[in-house]
């Protein structure tokens, strides 16, 4: 493995201040983003460097379980910010939030357990990074499926009460916009499970192999981390979408659009 | 249940600036209601097919609206709202209990039941809309202007599938109009929402 240096990231990056230069001169209004965004890359990942260098040298289930929540809680807030037109008050928080802890946790440690079998189990070497990328892929498919849901809810209110004022029941009234929302949620990773190793080369797999470890073993990283994703996304997508169309209707079966945040 | 209980009842009924509202309505009856435009008529026809959160307590048949599941009450107290949706691509698709009127009586042929929901005119989805709520067989009928924007022949039609319907099933109606000839027509009773209070009117023409 070819270790880096500073000198190396820092010509990586003046790529990045050549392309916000070009883009002052177009004047696209974008360069400041850009190198906020930059900045922003190169603090996060190395104080998370840091973290983890810490973490996983004490190895302990504490430390291993703190830093899970605090990314579960900055996953759910992202899930909120990205609904335009969220449930108001903590449902807008929790439902997303529940969904992937309900479908992430449950995916990581089933990983950690039955298919890697590391001792002890919560090996933060293997935890984190696996937590991490099914959060990550999770939290895109709840927030798409959960955005399509409410707009739908919202939008399509005359058909739903027409529905509701012939006699169906809510999760009739609603099936079809569910439908949609599952399936806008499910879509990328089945997309990215399709044109994997054809279209491109995912990330995980590309890193382990710059990093110097055989391809066929890190293509066989990369299947294994594609299946937990695909389940973890569809766990947590139908998790939310169910959850959230329940709460969308009342005890009597109403249409509650007063339970989502106008924007 | 006693045979003495009114078909419909509702005590009480609040709904933002509607209410309260106590009202009584028999098997036969066509209640009109008029008031100024955005006086809460809709408002109140939703909170009766328990669309809206509403303060107050109605009975159907003398069973309170708390034993009867919200989907079974709006069936029974069938509501037509004044803009009609559709969400499936052909007539007939919406038509799961068939059509309980002939289609001609309202002026329309069999055939529109094959029609992409697409292809209709406003009129048409209109007509269609009081057809599927009618194959439901609701036993009390809320009608939010039902011929707005229909032609009079077309007013004439709906008229007297509305009144055949009434005769015939002993359903009750309760028709937001403002239309005081059509009002004329049809009612039996007559109120004014305004103010949100319903206040109880002579129909001119009636005793």
């Amino acid at each position: 493995m070819i270790e880096l240096s500073v000198i190396d990231l820092a010509l990586a990056a003046s790529l990045v201040l050549l392309l916000a230069l070009v883009s002052m001169r177009l004047q696209s209004g974008i360069s400041h983003q850009l190198l906020i965004a930059a900045v922003r890359t190169a603090v996060q990942l190395t104080l998370i460097g840091l973290v983890l260098k810490v973490i996983f040298e004490s190895a302990s289930l504490g430390w291993v379980t703190l830093l899970s929540v605090v990314m579960l809680l900055i996953a759910g807030r992202e899930v909120m910010a990205r609904q335009e037109r969220r449930f108001t008050g903590w449902w807008g928080y929790a439902v997303g939030t529940f969904s992937m802890f309900l479908s992430s946790f449950a995916v990581t440690v089933f990983a950690l357990i039955v298919i890697l079998g590391e001792d002890p189990w919560y090996t933060p070497q293997y935890a984190i990074p696996l937590l991490g990328m099914l959060l990550g892929n999770t939290m895109n498919g709840i927030s798409i499926a959960m955005d399509r849901l409410t707009h739908a809810a919202w939008e399509q209110r005359q058909v739903i009460e027409a529905r509701l004022m012939l006699g169906e029941r809510w999760d009739e009234a609603i099936a079809d916009y569910r439908q949609q929302a599952i399936r806008s949620g499910m879509i990328p990773i089945i997309n990215a499970m399709a044109a994997a190793g054809i279209v491109s080369l995912p990330g995980m797999m590309t890193g382990q192999i710059l990093a110097g470890a055989p391809p066929v073993e890190a293509v066989k990283y990369q299947i294994l981390i594609m299946f937990l994703i695909a389940a973890g996304t569809g766990l947590g997508t139908l998790a939310a979408v169910t959850i959230g169309s329940k709460h969308l209707f009342d005890e009597r079966q109403r249409l509650c659009l007063d339970r989502l945040r106008q924007p | 249940m006693s045979k003495a209980s009114p078909l419909l009842e509702i005590k009480q009924l609040r709904r933002l600036m509607v209410g309260p509202v106590t009202l009584s309505v028999d098997a036969g009856d066509c209640l009109c209601i008029s008031g100024p435009s955005g006086g809460g008529k809709s408002l109140l026809l939703r909170s009766i097919a328990d669309l809206d959160p509403h303060e107050g307590s109605a009975w159907l048949d003398g069973k309170p609206a708390t034993d009867i599941l919200p989907q079974t009450w709006r069936v029974q107290v069938g509501m037509l709202p004044p803009e009609s949706a559709w969400w499936l691509p052909r007539v007939r698709d919406h038509f799961r209990n068939g059509v309980e009127v002939a289609l001609e009586h309202i002026g329309l042929q069999d055939a529109i039941m094959d029609q992409p929901v697409m292809r209709l005119s406003s009129g048409e989805k209109q007509r269609l809309a009081l057809m599927r709520l009618l194959s439901n067989r609701p036993r009390v009928l809320l009608l939010d202007e039902p011929t707005a924007n229909l032609d009079p022949e077309n007013t004439q039609r709906v008229e007297s599938v509305i009144a055949e319907y009434r005769r015939a099933h002993k359903a009750a109606i309760i028709w937001v109009s403002h239309d005081m000839a059509q009002i004329e027509r049809v009612a039996n009773r007559y109120y004014e929402l305004a103010h949100g209070e319903l206040h109880s009117r002579n129909i001119e023409g009636q005793q």
